[in-house]
């Protein structure tokens, strides 16, 4: 398969991060040509190409373009580098390798929506990609690409990078615009959409790094060779991440719709498991998407394979629309981390479960307590004293949390159910075996360790103790232990 | 930080720790420009603090709300949220050791053991000479190279438990290896 690679095309290039390198093969033409335009006409092409946001979500780009009120005074572009999803890290590598690209979208969109300055929100571990922006930036502004009255057209664009600390929730564009504004980053109810009123109180555009940086290739190689790559409803070229026990874990990019098969064994994509060993699970859009399994999952409750209905898992191909087939969220973020069949499947529950317990920004009760339910309760079962009703249990709790069911105000609490539904439901038979194995007062002596005052035992003195300061984490690989 | 509490009507001198420089307000100030509110201009601002004192202590909380103009109690609403702001005094070099799924699959667990075991302290801990803080962190976004850990600055990949000995002896561990731009301070302003 010959793919001629568009967003990825310097990351073999020596020095692919000055403006000289960027300019030497057609860059900042796009955005030569997008000035020509009339801002609308832009808006219509984007429209018309059909560009579905990279972020996560699939929301067309140009549609939310289009909601911006058409009075209005000031407009701002968030641009969102705040790339904490786990395992995600083609924005990365896009900023590492081609920050001109991405500056070269930002100019395109923020003539396109008419904005005076824009913001890219980068994430504050990213301290190297912030130099690398940064000189960028400072170079566009002295080749006169932002600043003042850019390339002779009258339109002014001013760009900051804005550094995050260390939030996930701050990936959400609601949540992003308040830590913008130099508050917690709590996500904000909509409506009012941030088109109409988002940073600053004023229309507000957020757009992932991915998504600006197709642009500049859409108005230079036309809608149609956007359209030719990609099945119908997903088009373009899209970055695809692959993590884990692979042979050659990366970021690759693709067309659209690419299985995750490919993904993992392909020669040109991840070539293959280290080791020979087996596929047992695939989380291939981030984590808040769902997993698949590595085989045959048979949906009857007795085992038995149906194949009218049962199909491997790992033909699932990724676009916006197939994944749901397989009973995932949606492409998320394109971002596959790969388990071994060695791995133990409690230990996936554990680490997903706390990432999410962790990264609840804690507005929503729902979603604050009940990801720090599901935590505990995957730390039990890892610790070896879980009951069958645990499960049952983490479905019911994923079942009631989320904007699906109406309850919380940002998605990240459906993103924090989904997967770990999934896992459970998918690997259900396995959590089964491994809690049938337990010894028979596990769950008894599991509450002595963690709870000594259900047993009337001495407690230590002050949790803190066990808790240092900083944040609430401990470390999980034991339970707390208490000299009885 | 829950069951710590601080009666700020009798908080020692001591406890409130080093204030702002007119250096470090001056930095602050730049990024004014940038933003429409001065509020916008906090998180920048605690990062530019903590960058020269090495923590956000009260009376900067209380001297950055000061010059925001907000209430000290919005500016420790904001410093308690992000998980990258210190409230309390950490050593010359911070180990951000990535916990998520992929770096855990490749060895991470390992390598924090041993890490703990070397450093004699346990996460969100200093040494006793103020050399190493340690702690771990979600998604350090770079699962490719899995594990790899941040120290201050420095990303390091691929990191193996028989590398650390290396890793932690290299005084230029936590330095980049590119030249910086200007990244706290000198923001640059709407040309004129």
């Amino acid at each position: 398969m010959a793919f001629e690679r568009i967003l990825m095309k310097h990351v073999d290039v020596p020095n692919s991060t000055s403006l000289s390198v960027y300019k030497s093969d057609g860059g900042y033409e796009g955005a030569a040509k997008a000035l020509q335009m009339k801002a609308e006409q832009v808006v219509e092409l984007v429209k018309e190409a059909n560009v579905r946001g990279r972020g996560g979500a699939g929301f067309p780009a140009g549609l939310k373009w289009s909601f911006l009120p058409a009075e209005r005074d000031v407009t701002y572009l968030c641009v969102n580098a705040d790339e904490s999803e786990p395992p995600t890290f083609c924005n990365r590598v896009l900023m590492e390798t081609d920050p001109h690209m991405l500056l070269e979208g930002i100019l395109i969109a923020g003539y396109a929506t008419r904005t005076t300055v824009a913001y890219i929100y980068m994430r504050g571990e990213f301290i190297e990609q912030f130099h690398i922006m940064q000189k960028a930036i400072d170079e566009a502004y002295e080749a006169g690409y932002l600043g003042k009255n850019i390339l002779g057209s009258g339109y002014d664009l001013d760009c900051y990078i804005h550094r995050g600390a260390g939030a996930y929730i701050c990936g959400e564009e609601t949540g992003l615009i308040e830590s913008l504004e130099g508050k917690r980053g709590w996500p904000r109810i909509k409506p009012p959409f941030p088109a109409v009123e988002g940073a600053f109180r004023k229309p507000t555009v957020v757009n992932n790094v991915e998504t600006l940086a197709c642009l500049p290739h859409i108005i230079t190689r036309g809608v149609e060779w956007w359209q030719s790559l990609g099945p119908e409803g997903s088009f373009g070229p899209k970055m695809y991440c692959v993590s884990g026990p692979v042979n050659k874990p990366g970021c690759y990019e693709g067309p659209m719709g690419i299985s995750v098969r490919d993904l993992i064994y392909a020669d040109e994509f991840g070539g293959g498991m280290r080791d020979g060993k087996k596929v047992k699970a695939v989380l291939p859009g981030g984590f808040s998407m769902g997993v698949l399994r590595g085989d045959l999952f048979p949906k009857a409750p007795d085992g038995t394979v149906d194949p009218a209905q049962d199909y491997d898992e790992l033909d699932a191909r990724l676009d916006f629309d197939d994944v749901r087939r397989y009973g995932l969220l949606g492409l998320g973020t394109a971002a596959a981390v790969v388990v071994a069949e060695d791995t133990d499947i409690r230990d996936v529950l554990a680490n997903v479960a706390r990432f999410f317990a962790m990264e609840s920004c804690g507005q929503c009760t729902q979603c604050r307590e009940g990801s720090s339910w599901m935590y505990k309760m995957a730390q039990r079962i890892r610790g070896g004293a879980g009951r069958i009703a645990d499960l049952d249990v983490l479905v019911e709790v994923t079942q009631n949390m989320g904007m699906m069911p109406g309850e919380s105000i940002c998605g990240l609490s459906d993103g924090a159910a989904w997967p770990i539904r999934t896992i459970v439901q998918k690997f259900r038979k396995e959590f089964e075996q491994h809690i049938s194995a337990q010894a028979p007062d596990a769950a008894a002596e599991w509450i002595r360790r963690v709870n000594p005052a259900a047993y009337g035992l001495p407690i230590a003195q002050g949790r803190a103790e066990v808790m240092p300061g900083g944040t609430f984490y401990r470390p999980d690989s034991e339970p707390d232990t208490v000299e009885a | 930080m829950a069951w710590r509490t601080i009666d700020r009507t009798k908080v020692s001198p001591e406890e409130m720790g080093p204030g702002l420089s007119a250096a470090v307000r001056e930095k602050i100030q730049a990024f004014f420009p940038r933003y429409p509110t001065k509020q916008a201009a906090l998180i920048p601002a605690l990062h530019i603090i903590q960058d020269a004192l090495g923590y956000i202590s009260l009376q900067a909380m209380e001297d950055v709300a000061e010059l925001l103009e907000l209430h000290p109690s919005q500016v420790m609403d904001v410093v308690s949220f992000y998980s990258m702001f210190w409230t309390h005094p950490r050593g010359k070099k911070t180990i951000m050791l990535c916990r998520s799924l992929s770096c855990e699959l490749m060895g991470g667990k390992n390598v924090r053991d041993a890490l703990v075991e070397k450093l004699g302290i346990k996460e969100h801990e200093t040494t006793d000479d103020g050399e190493w803080s340690f702690m771990t962190e979600e998604c350090l976004a770079a699962c490719e190279h899995a594990p790899c850990m941040l120290i201050n600055e420095k990303l390091h990949k691929c990191v193996r438990v028989e590398d650390l000995n290396r890793i932690l002896s290299d005084p230029d561990n936590d330095k980049l290896e590119m030249p910086r731009s200007d990244l706290f301070d000198a923001p640059r302003t709407a040309q004129t």
